[in-house]
């Protein structure tokens, strides 16, 4: 690792792909510092933050004069050009190409199905005032129900990790997508046991950087849920 | 150049409108088209052959009829149970975007395809991640809602979606044009490499429902043109004699064969 290089991280922890990329920067100790783009606030639409990333999204991140977006070409690179342990994006090509598989199959399956349940239970309601949606929301939890069901048997299978033996970028991603719907109360893991302890796996793996990540969604969390009770009369 | 000769089976399917060939040469060629979601269509001869994307060698391709690909035989080398998939020995892979990256690194094939420096790698990895939910989506959608959905459901799809659709597929090539591209001949730089691959076969998709996306985009038409160079222009348009042909395949396809796709149809536009 060069001395005095620290790399730049564009990012709001409320993004399921910021805290991805946040968790192996601080679990392998990779020198960095943190921008924080509020999304709620809309800083990432302003014209400063679009010279920087023009698709208006976060994570990005900095490297000298290199700008890299997109979350999981940013964790390759990292763990490509650091020198972290190499489990987290194996050089041998068989167990690369596991998590190239995951992280290309991520983006259509995954990411979309897990954050969109988000949205409709949280999101849009306390943007826009509205109820939820109800049938939308359920047609939603069915589509990840497929998600998850995918998940277990394609990829996790008997395996410790979704790649194999140890823990990969691939976990990370897919962890911190499934830890989205939380922010209403919901643990979409609930009823499945498999991928529960695969969770467990992954917060030991990654300890205490799990937690930080995770705080300001706890903290949503926490807004929701006593909304949800005033709104029941209850306070 | 070195080519290393190989044997590995690659296994592609059929777009949902077309029978994509490919012909094995000694230049480089255009990788299979990324992975369908789609049951094979009926009725198509069996294929005869298949190149992979960047090594010289010859490989079977095999043509389903549908439902196959749910069969256990298959699910053996794809557990997605979708088409590309790859066995190379023991090892099985799904994904096009996986497999085209595995080719690359294994058989070592020319560093422009997937470039060794780092930052340039990663270039190519930021819009192999970008693409998949932006113009894959985008231009896949218009395919089905301008093709697809009026030959199967026998109706046009709502004016206000086929608009949303399309504004969603422009914001895709204008991001293509002006955040990929740039002043660049091609994403990475001078030489072609496994994005603008992908980004080809991508933007091409909606030119099989007749929509002309290259129209009034002059630089990614030049781009296009420059695509088609660097993989040969016969090459290119044997890839792509399926796609264009789209619409006249349509014509001749009995919608009642067609009658598996309505439920994902009405799950996914409706």
């Amino acid at each position: 690792m060069a001395t005095g290089r620290e790399v730049q991280l564009y990012l709001d922890l409320l993004s399921q792909p910021c805290r991805a990329v946040h968790i192996l920067l601080t679990r392998t100790k990779i020198p960095h510092r943190v921008h924080s783009v509020a999304l709620r606030k809309g800083e990432h639409r302003t014209s400063e933050f679009s010279k920087l990333n023009p698709m208006q999204k976060v994570p990005v991140l900095v490297d000298g004069g290199f700008i890299l977006r997109e979350s999981d070409a940013i964790l390759k690179y990292l763990a490509t050009t650091f020198d972290i342990p190499e489990h987290w994006y194996p050089w041998q090509p068989e167990r690369r190409a596991r998590v190239d598989e995951y992280t290309a199959w991520h983006h259509s399956n995954t990411r979309p199905h897990a954050a969109k349940v988000f949205m409709l239970e949280v999101l849009l309601p306390a943007q826009l005032g509205v109820p939820v949606d109800r049938r939308r929301l359920d047609r939603a939890l069915s589509d990840l129900d497929v998600t998850l069901e995918r998940l277990e048997s394609m990829f996790l299978r008997r395996q410790p990790f979704l790649c194999g033996d140890d823990i990969t970028v691939a976990d990370l991603l897919a962890v911190c997508e499934l830890m989205q719907p939380l922010g209403s109360g919901r643990d979409i893991l609930k009823d499945r046991p498999q991928l529960r302890r695969w969770r467990s796996r992954v917060q030991s793996a990654v300890g205490e950087s799990f937690d930080d990540a995770h705080a300001v969604l706890f903290a949503v969390r926490d807004r929701h849920r006593a909304r949800v009770i005033k709104g029941q009369g209850q306070i | 150049m070195n080519w290393t000769k190989v044997d590995f089976q690659m296994f592609v399917g059929v777009d949902g409108i077309g029978l994509f060939k490919y012909r094995c040469s000694q230049s480089v060629q255009p990788a299979p088209i990324g992975c369908t979601d789609w049951p094979i269509l009926p009725g198509l001869p069996p294929g005869s052959l298949v190149s992979s994307c960047l090594v010289s060698c010859w490989s079977a391709m095999f043509v389903w009829v549908p439902g196959e690909h749910f069969g256990d035989e298959f699910g053996k080398i794809s557990k997605i149970r979708k088409v590309p998939a790859l066995r190379d020995g023991d090892f099985c892979l799904a994904e096009s975007v996986a497999i085209m990256l595995y080719l690359a690194e294994k058989f070592q094939t020319p560093d422009r395809w997937f470039p060794a420096d780092l930052r340039l790698r990663s270039r190519v990895n930021e819009y192999l991640s970008w693409q998949h939910s932006a113009i894959r989506m985008h231009g896949s959608k218009m395919l089905w809602m301008r093709l697809m959905i009026p030959k199967i459901m026998g109706i046009d799809v709502p004016k206000e979606k086929m608009d949303g659709a399309l504004e969603d597929l422009n914001a895709s090539l204008t991001l293509i044009e002006e955040n990929f591209l740039q002043d660049r001949p091609f994403i990475v730089g001078d030489q072609m490499s496994l994005a603008d691959l992908v980004a080809i076969v991508e933007i091409m998709q909606p030119l099989g429902a007749g929509l002309d996306v290259f129209e009034g985009r002059p630089k990614l038409s030049a781009w296009r043109d420059r695509v088609q160079a660097s993989i040969g222009k016969d090459l290119f348009d044997e890839a792509h004699r399926g796609i264009l042909g789209a619409q006249d395949s349509m014509k001749q396809l009995d919608p009642s064969k067609l009658e598996l796709f309505k439920p994902k149809i009405l799950r996914l536009f409706f």
